[in-house]
């Protein structure tokens, strides 16, 4: 079924820079060749050559304009409308940190510039290493990996070389089933083995399970605090004790940050180590699917093995590289990646904590976990015109509070409704609003998962609650409509089974 | 709002979910929150305790590049559109991002003359390491034989991941700066069938250009079943060096920086990964492919999904869950800005301001070449005196002369070795001015200390 007529954007096909443009067209001048005219077939003996140019475009600036802004308005994106994607922390973007970013200080500093001459950077480093530190309740900072991801693996090669230099060949690493995927995918990277732990009636780690499995084998147990239900498990200090007497260590996974700055500390929770994702928590821009920055901090305990070289301030008050002599000694477990970590991701978080600050970090927190709960009652207490309340089809997964995201279940909506989660989210595109996290946690049938963060308002978080009802209510008289949405996106409903049987991924040149 | 949820304070909203004994009853012991103005002038002023490219003559390399960025590319990546959107989740509202992937993924392969390339990974070192987890993910042996030319963060990157892919690290050492061909040799038929990957680096660490083709046919007649082969790339020596699809290579990856990224002191940039199509289902990253909508109108999803950890959590072939996707859109537009010919044009540039430096400065007195082998955008000289002190003396006359490659490396063989970059910003008066100062420090450091 269609509905409505073609938008703008719906009439101007799909076309790559590939396709555009004509032969010696060009953008770029190249400098003028100002030294000695030499052979350049000497210089660089054939078989070393590239024979033929790569077939890059050949356009002029204005087409490269005129294209790339002309796809731009293809996305959707944050400045533009509500972006509830739960465990994203879609939190608005200051633009002052893209102004202090791009100051040639920062931005064309070299990672191999000598430290006494990038005095400003290593202290703005070390100033954030003793942020996140104060936030976490952990003392040892390592800026280095580069997404959250990367802070897993880092975190779990850590574990291994905790339990390594004690003699221990621990292979097992607990995560509930609630976990992200990246928790098992990194396990796996680190060359240790995934066991699952059972979620409780309450949407806790089941405190049975856990206890049955925590034996001699366990090196960690992967936590997000609260977690992917949103909610925070008021067993955590019990949790910890369990982990910690079967000799392994707690890991928390940083992504549900937002909801416990300045609240509460994962490190007086009895968490060993912490990753942090900076473009969430500290507000940087996600660039439509990075970078991000993914940041560790430690107890006492795990501090031998960080990563280097670490960020240190020597007793003159000037800041230097710690590649190894100092605090870390000879056991750290290496280097992630080339440099120092993701500096301009360093600088947007560290003007952010200093925009807040202490009590702003923690208002920032309270007003998350209140903006979340708002939504979720005005969602539940949402009447439907016909007798219905929308909570009759979208129910609260667990719980009755949460903290700064929560999870709904779509399966009642799909049965009376015939309605799935996909096609809500489909039709909230119409309505103008990125749709929540889908299909996940994976326990949740047809889950819908919302976090609004604290930087919208009242009037937005009603605006959704609006829609979402209208949707259901819509879908009540004719669910074909939601079935067949999106109508007024630039494209409709794509093929992805088409897309991956035979895979398409880069344009064809002859 | 309170009303709304049913409790009488904030307080109370927190009171019911977390215990009382893990909640932080003070302060966060950080300094007040500032307006916007106070804020940018703190940041200023740390910026400003910082010696930029913008502040010196610098000839600092060794992986990252002071390159020009073209205006375009701030006005693009400052786009709302770009800038705050996240992971294409919805295609359907996602279609510029998804396109510029496919674009992106286009212009990388044709750079390496690889069939398929994924949308980026983190940067360049742990996408080698990335490499060496997808050959294991292949073939399932447990040896890495690494040429001693791959750049030191890139092999302590490879060590620290090794040890959880459960692999071994073999490096090959170099010889008159470029990989050993019999080491790599010996190296890879090491015990039989255990050689997972074969890792080079072109140009390598010391600037030479390696014979990436003699060094792949080395490692496929191995005795040795042919380990996968791959190649770290500079990407914008690609416009003249043989891109490593037509070098034998299986998997290329790369430091995506100079391709229209900032140096931010070392990050974010992107790494770059493009391969053979045979392990197309086993790459890292997210992947962009056409397809098309229930319309018929053309489109993009991210696709072949079934390799990745929201789906496969441990079975994934990587933990990692995004691109560097606005890094990769500076990638792509560079790319485009520079244009087919444009790639060889800066390219042959770099070629000739190189080899007009490197042989400046291998006539000073106290300063030989390294190696006599090919260089395209950065060379290696050995100096009669200590680098830190010659680079000391240099610094004072506002030039930096390049990175100290012992510093970087610890090798005891580099020490006295001086590594300098070229890019199209430094012009034929920049390298005279290095001539000069680099000479007289040189002279003076040969006369503080008597031989």
């Amino acid at each position: 079924m269609s509905y409505g007529t073609q938008t703008p954007l719906q009439r101007e096909s799909a076309r790559t820079i590939f396709q555009k443009g004509a032969p010696g067209r060009r953008a770029f001048v190249c400098p003028e060749r100002d030294v000695p005219d030499v052979d350049l077939g000497e210089l660089l003996p054939e078989r070393l050559r590239r024979s033929q140019p790569p077939r890059l475009p050949e356009v002029s600036e204005p087409e490269i304009v005129r294209h790339y802004v002309g796809i731009s308005k293809r996305n959707f994106d944050l400045d533009s409308g509500f972006y509830p994607l739960g465990s994203c922390t879609m939190k608005h973007n200051p633009r002052l940190h893209e102004r202090a970013a791009a100051l040639p200080g920062h931005s064309r500093l070299h990672p191999l510039q000598d430290p006494e001459r990038a005095q400003g950077a290593l202290e703005l480093m070390w100033r954030l290493q003793g942020a996140l530190a104060e936030i976490s309740g952990l003392p040892h900072v390592s800026l280095q990996p580069s997404a959250g991801s990367h802070g897993e693996l880092a975190g779990v090669l850590l574990t291994r070389a905790f339990h390594e230099d004690r003699g221990q060949a621990r292979h097992k690493v607990l995560t509930p089933d609630t976990a992200h995927g990246t928790n098992p995918a990194t396990v796996t990277m680190a060359g240790l083995e995934v066991v699952k732990v059972e979620t409780n009636a309450d949407g806790g780690i089941d405190l049975e399970d856990l206890r049955a499995k925590a034996d001699a084998d366990v090196a960690c147990l992967m936590l997000t605090n609260p977690n992917t239900l949103g909610l925070f498990d008021p067993n955590i200090a019990e949790i910890a004790e369990i982990v910690h007497g079967a000799g392994a260590t707690l890991y928390y996974d940083g992504a549900n940050l937002n909801a416990v700055m300045g609240l509460s500390r994962p490190g007086d929770m009895g968490f060993d180590i912490v990753h942090f994702n900076l473009h969430k928590s500290f507000t940087q821009p996600h660039g439509g699917g990075g970078p991000g920055s993914g940041p560790i901090a430690v107890s006492e305990r795990i501090a031998p093995y960080l990563p280097l070289p670490l960020v240190v301030r020597r007793e003159d008050a000037s800041f230097d590289l710690d590649h190894g002599q100092g605090l870390a000694g000879s056991k750290s477990i290496g280097r992630l990646r080339g440099f120092h970590g993701n500096y301009g991701c360093f600088v947007r978080a560290y003007a952010y904590i200093c925009s807040l600050g202490a009590d702003g970090l923690k208002d920032a927190s309270e007003t998350a976990v209140l903006n979340a709960n708002y939504l979720l009652a005005r969602l539940q207490q949402h009447e439907l015109g016909n007798g219905r309340r929308a909570a009759d089809y979208l129910p609260l997964a667990y719980g009755r509070l949460c903290m700064h995201e929560f999870v709904l279940s779509g399966a009642p909506m799909k049965r009376e409704l015939q309605l799935k989660t996909l096609d809500l989210a489909k039709r909230l595109l119409d309505f103008g609003f990125h749709p929540p996290t889908v299909y996940f946690p994976l326990l949740v049938d047809e889950a819908l998962m919302v976090e609004p963060t604290e930087t919208e308002t009242r009037e937005t978080l009603d605006a959704f609650a609006d829609a979402i009802a209208a949707i259901l209510a819509e879908a009540a008289e004719d669910p074909r409509i939601a079935q067949g949405a999106p109508y007024t996106t630039p494209v409709r409903r794509l093929d992805e089974v088409a897309a991956a049987k035979r895979p398409v991924i880069r344009e064809a040149l002859d | 709002m309170l009303e709304t949820i049913g409790v009488g304070s904030l307080e109370e909203l927190f009171d019911r979910q977390i215990p009382e004994a893990l909640r932080l009853r003070r302060a966060l012991a950080l300094p007040a929150g500032l307006g916007e103005q106070d804020v940018y002038e703190h940041l200023r002023a740390l910026a400003a305790r910082n010696t930029s490219a913008e502040d010196e003559l610098s000839f600092l390399g060794a992986g990252m590049y002071d390159h020009y960025v073209p205006a375009l590319i701030d006005m693009l990546t400052e786009r709302s559109e770009f800038l705050t959107p996240y992971t294409p989740y919805q295609p359907e509202i996602s279609q510029g991002g998804l396109q510029v992937m496919f674009e992106y993924q286009t212009a990388i392969s044709e750079l390496t003359a690889l069939p398929v390339a994924n949308a980026s990974v983190y940067e360049g070192p742990s996408a080698v390491a990335a490499a060496a987890y997808l050959a294991k993910l292949h073939d399932g042996r447990r040896r890495i034989v690494a040429s001693a030319g791959l750049h030191p963060h890139s092999l302590q990157t490879l060590r620290t991941c090794a040890h959880g892919f459960d692999m071994e690290v073999v490096e090959v050492p170099v010889r008159d700066g470029v990989t050993d061909a019999d080491a790599w040799a010996q190296a890879i038929a090491a015990g039989a069938r255990q050689t997972s990957a074969a890792i080079l680096a072109q140009p390598n660490f010391y600037g030479a250009v390696e014979d990436a083709a003699a060094l792949s046919d080395i490692a496929k007649a191995s005795a040795d079943a042919a380990p996968v082969v791959i190649a770290q790339v500079d990407p914008i020596t690609l416009g003249v060096l043989a891109p490593p699809g037509e070098c034998g290579v299986d998997v290329a990856v790369g430091e995506g920086q100079p391709l229209g990224n900032r140096l931010d002191f070392g990050g974010p940039s992107f790494g770059l990964f493009a391969a053979r199509e045979e392990y197309l289902r086993r790459m890292p990253g997210r992947i962009a492919g056409e397809t098309v909508d229930v319309d018929g109108r053309r489109g993009f999803v991210l696709t072949l999904q079934t390799r990745e950890q929201h789906i496969r959590r441990e079975k994934a072939t990587s933990n990692i869950c995004t691109s560097q996707a606005l890094n990769a859109l500076a990638g792509v537009v560079y790319l485009t800005w520079l244009g087919r010919r444009g790639i060889v044009e800066l390219g042959e540039l770099l070629l000739a301001r190189t080899h007009y430096a490197r042989e400046r400065l291998a006539a000073l007195p106290g300063v030989e070449k390294l190696h006599e082998q090919p260089v395209v955008r950065e060379f290696a000289v050995r100096i009669d005196g200590d680098v830190a002190q010659v680079r000391r003396r240099c610094a004072l006359h506002g030039v930096n002369p390049g990175v100290d490659a012992h510093a970087l490396s610890g090798r005891a063989e580099d020490q006295g070795v001086l590594l300098v970059a070229l890019t199209e910003r430094r012009t034929r008066a920049d390298i005279d001015r290095l001539v000069e100062v680099l000479g007289a420090a040189v002279a003076a450091e040969r006369e503080a200390v008597p031989a």
